[in-house]
């Protein structure tokens, strides 16, 4: 294999495992090991930067980190790294004055953000410090978009949301609530420099088989029901509820349904429990709060008399994989199941829609009604206009919104200074030893043993009565610290000199999970095959060397490094070194280097 | 060295052997030796070595004497019994542990200062009885503890970390051994865990004493330009005869070898000794040739490492004292003493 290319940040930048899966690339070992020093304010700004929202997102992200978390592979669970944010968002102290402020002068460019949401607002937000009046346009009378109206209070309360939407508006962001867009050719009529559309994926799939038309008055679609319960115009549901769909909306849909006074709510679904879309977390609380999830079962008929429902007839079916893995679920010729209930709730999925865009204004779509993109920039074909969110290329997650919004954000800021959009300015990078002493390192190198840590929550007979009570109850400091110390510090890397190796083993023989091996070298399978403790996982890099004195040489199999810096202790010539690699993405007005 | 404890933390495809045990099971304490001391590098093909052959760790007994090479067992098999006797004295205290119970497994850890300055006389009687061992010696030719002062091993015109030239001739513990009857003889280095685990594999299934001469650079006083015991010098002049596998009855034999390269050796227990020829046309079967090729290599400067003699039909101390099978400790008063009646027919037959 050639030797590994060090200085290419990417490499280290994958070896942060959690870093690498987060959209918006937060740098996370950093802001865990604040955490663990009590220091909560400054956590807080390192997620304020990258995240835009921590208070949020440490409640509700549907963090893609935690199952890249390298200690879920070398020991048991991954690290708590989303409640953990939670914390830097609960201890911290008053952040007012660590917020940047906008200038007085503004540049005189005028950028319009169509919706409140998650990607409108990290828009506004990257582009009023550097001095661009930034107007945001939304129906709702308040900002915060689809965390607002879909997510149920008991999960996210009013008042985080407040707080973190605030410090964005607070920075002189024009607000025009209460207004529904319906034009945007109108819109481009008006004098913006650029227009950013971060307005989600509104609409709901309906489940459309017989009886659906009849009953409706007891068929709700789950986003618009959860938007009515969250504006309190709908305050209770009946006593037997059955929600249709394996997503995280189904279960926001069926935990909602029972705290408005759903006794036998059911979640059923058409795939097995595996397969759904659900984050396990999610399927987990549901089933703690007494709602069966039923698999393998399709809606065939909504059964009513005379428009009143009294039950869903479901058809058993059983998964079958073609030649290609690809699934289909066959009817397994049982009888169908009639399943008893009041009222249903679709929750199958979501949609975009853009009925307020014009088809002849020159932005295109594609055949599944999304808008032409370019991939980096989010530029569409009508070059003032820019897409972020779930707008842009369909529904995912709210991480994914703000990563949008800064890529947007740097786009429309290179647009308005007439720059070429696809010179992005690259990430700030540093890299550097945490040597104090002999057997000092500036981490803390001791591998925690602790099992993972539960997040305290209210008991289930206050919370079940209360749909505005919060459920969780976030760590507190000492949970906190002791959830922080599992963290590996993935992010001080082991770095290695081949000059100053004389291949003594030492660093071989201290490895407590043995994933060093000095070796000649060869081609990558077999290498995998020849380390010490062989490395089949090839999404995870080997870190080869330069060939040393004796004509091997070192490879480290990442996947399974402990970080513990023990090889750097051991090294008689400091050939291996512990040096912190931090990564912060680039943020719009950042200059890329003059090459 | 490093103060932390290594954590318990194990990859879910830690490797186990038939016994259950990973590899972390077979080690010890913390070593407090010096980073990069090649001393930890035999530490570590010891627990390699035991956990490939199996080994129930309590059934193994690690004797030592003083010196940084004695306390490595320290480092290795936390689970063993243990002794850490005088310095010097390691082979007389575990002759008699060797004689009191022969069931145990008997590993004698020594450094060249142990073994070729104050020990000598106690080395050379435990290799001419016969003591049922693995006899394993650092050896990096300095006195560590004291900073670094020529040990006897050192060869004659090395210099040491000051400058300074030895001028006295070296002990060769190895040609000692051969004259001295140890019924399997290995020289190896701790930067070679190739060469090494299995050497040490093979002695640890050896019946007789067995003696490994494994040179281990001091990386604080004996690792520089003009030292003959530097990682760099010894890999320089390695100069090995053989390449050692250890195949245990149960192993399945997969590796072909071209005709006339290997040789196999059957030991008593019925490990077999695949040995894998080098350069040289050599016989390790014959003593007195092993000595010769010792000493005309010696003399052009090189190193001979490899399995340089085994005697796979030796015996032990307890065959040439014809002792019972049972170990002596278990043999209780109602077998050890005959009664008064025994001793008035002996009397009786004497009168």
């Amino acid at each position: 294999m050639k030797s590994t290319n060090i200085g290419a940040h990417e490499y280290f930048h994958k070896v942060v495992d959690c870093q690498w899966a987060c959209p918006a690339h937060t740098p996370v070992p950093e802001y865990i090991r604040l955490i663990s020093a009590g220091h909560y304010s400054e956590a807080y700004m390192i997620n304020w930067r990258s995240n835009v929202f921590p208070g949020i997102l440490g409640r509700v992200c549907d963090r893609p980190c935690e199952p890249a978390c390298r200690r879920g592979r070398v020991d048991k669970e991954p690290v708590a790294i989303c409640r953990l944010k939670r914390v830097c968002a609960d201890l911290k102290d008053e952040v007012q004055d660590l917020l940047p402020r906008a200038p007085e002068k503004k540049n005189g460019k005028r950028i319009a953000c169509i919706g409140a949401g998650p990607a409108s607002l990290t828009v506004a937000r990257d582009l009023a410090v550097l001095g661009y009046h930034v107007t945001v346009f939304d129906n709702g009378s308040s900002p915060g978009g689809m965390m607002r109206s879909q997510i149920p209070k008991f999960r996210l309360p009013d008042e985080v949301i407040d707080e973190e939407c605030g410090y964005i508006i607070d920075l002189g962001v024009e607000t025009r609530y209460n207004q529904w867009v319906t034009s945007l050719r109108e819109v481009l009529a008006e004098d913006w420099d650029a227009v950013f559309v971060g307005t989600g994926a509104p609409r709901g799939r309906d489940a459309d088989v017989p009886g659906r038309q009849e009953a409706a008055a007891h068929i709700h679609i789950g986003i618009e029901w959860l938007a009515n319960v969250a504006f309190g115009h709908t305050e209770k549901i009946s006593k037997r509820v059955i929600v249709l769909g394996g997503g995280n909306t189904a279960m926001d849909c069926c935990r909602s349904a029972r705290r408005m006074g759903g006794d036998d709510v059911k979640v059923v679904v058409r795939s097995g429990f595996d397969e759904m879309k659900a984050s396990p977390w999610e399927k987990e609380e549901a089933i703690h709060e007494g709602i069966p999830i039923l698999n393998m079962l399709v809606p065939k008929e909504f059964v009513h008399e005379n428009g009143k429902l009294t039950g869903v007839f479901f058809e058993k079916v059983r998964a079958e994989y073609d030649a290609k893995g690809r699934r289909s679920l066959v009817p397994t010729g049982e009888p169908n199941v009639l399943m008893e209930c009041d009222e249903v709730l679709v929750a199958i999925g979501q949609e975009n829609s853009f009925p307020w865009i014009e088809k002849d204004i020159g932005l295109e779509f594609n055949k599944w009604g999304l808008p032409v993109l370019d991939q980096k920039t989010l530029q569409s074909t009508l070059p003032k206009v820019f897409f972020g969110g779930d707008s842009a290329f369909g529904p995912k997650n709210i991480i994914t919104a703000a990563a949008h919004g800064h890529e947007a954000a740097i786009s429309i800021d290179l647009f308005c200074r007439g720059r070429n959009l696809q010179d992005r300015p690259p990430p700030m990078v540093n890299l550097v030893s945490q040597k104090m002493g002999i057997h000092e390192w500036s981490y803390d190198n001791q591998i925690s043993e602790e099992e993972r840590k539960k997040v305290p929550v209210k008991s289930l007979e206050k919370t079940l009565k209360d749909i505005k009570l919060e459920l969780e109850l976030g760590f507190d400091p000492f949970m906190a610290c002791a959830e922080a110390e599992r963290c590996l510090n993935c992010d001080i890397e082991t770095v290695f000199t081949v000059k100053t190796c004389i291949e003594c083993d030492a660093c071989v023989d201290i490895c407590p999970t043995e994933c060093i091996t000095f070796t000649s070298n060869g081609e990558e399978d077999d290498l995998r095959g020849r380390l010490k403790a062989p490395a089949p996982d090839k999404s995870q890099d080997l870190y080869v060397s330069d060939v040393l004195k004796t004509g091997r040489v070192m490879v480290k199999d990442e996947n399974i490094c402990l970080h513990c810096g023990m090889c750097a202790e051991r090294c008689p010539t400091g050939a291996w070194d512990m040096q912190k690699f931090f990564l912060q993405m680039a943020e719009a007005g950042t200059e890329a280097p003059r090459t | 060295m490093t103060y932390l404890v290594k954590p318990n933390i194990l990859r879910p495809d830690t490797p186990r052997n038939t016994l259950g045990y990973t590899r972390r099971d077979y080690e010890g304490a913390i070593s407090t030796l010096c980073a990069g001391c090649g001393h930890d590098s035999i530490s570590a093909a010891v627990v390699q070595a035991c956990f490939d052959l199996d080994i129930e760790p309590h059934r193994v007994a690690k004797l030592s004497g003083i010196g940084c090479s004695s306390k490595t067992p320290d480092y290795f098999l936390g689970a063993s019994h243990g002794f850490n006797t005088t310095h010097g004295r390691m082979p007389s205290v575990l002759t008699g542990a060797a004689l009191a119970n022969r069931d145990l497994i008997y590993m004698g850890i020594s450094g060249d200062g142990d073994s070729a300055s104050i020990g000598i006389g106690q080395f050379a009687h435990a290799m001419r009885r016969g003591v049922n061992m693995t006899y394993i010696v650092e050896n990096n030719g300095v006195y560590g503890l004291t900073k670094g002062q020529f040990s006897a091993t050192a060869d004659k015109g090395s210099k040491s970390k000051r400058g300074v030239v030895n001028s006295d001739t070296p002990i060769d513990l190895v040609a000692l051994a051969l004259q001295l009857g140890a019924s399997y003889v290995a020289r190896s280095f701790s930067g070679d865990k190739e060469q090494l685990i299995p050497l040490i594999k093979g002695a640890l299934r050896h019946r007789g004493p067995a003696f490994i001469d494994v040179v281990s650079p001091c990386v604080t006083f004996n690792n520089h330009a003009g030292s003959t015991k530097s990682y760099d010098y010894v890999r320089e002049h390695n100069d090995a005869v053989n390449r050692l596998d250890v195949i245990l009855p149960r192993d399945q034999i997969n590796a072909s070898y071209e005709p006339g390269s290997l040789r196999r050796i059957v030991q008593h227990d019925g490990s077999i000794l695949h040995l894998r020829k080098l350069a040289t046309d050599y016989d390790p079967s014959e003593r007195v040739g092993a000595m010769n090729h010792l000493q005309e290599r010696h003399a052009l400067g090189e190193i001979v490492t490899g399995l340089l003699y085994v005697d796979s039909a030796a015996e032990d101390m307890h065959r040439n004292l014809n002792t019972v099978e049972r170990p002596l400790n278990q043999l209780g008063d109602a077998y050890l003493c005959p009664g008064s009646k025994a001793l008035h027919a002996l009397n009786a037959s004497l009168r």
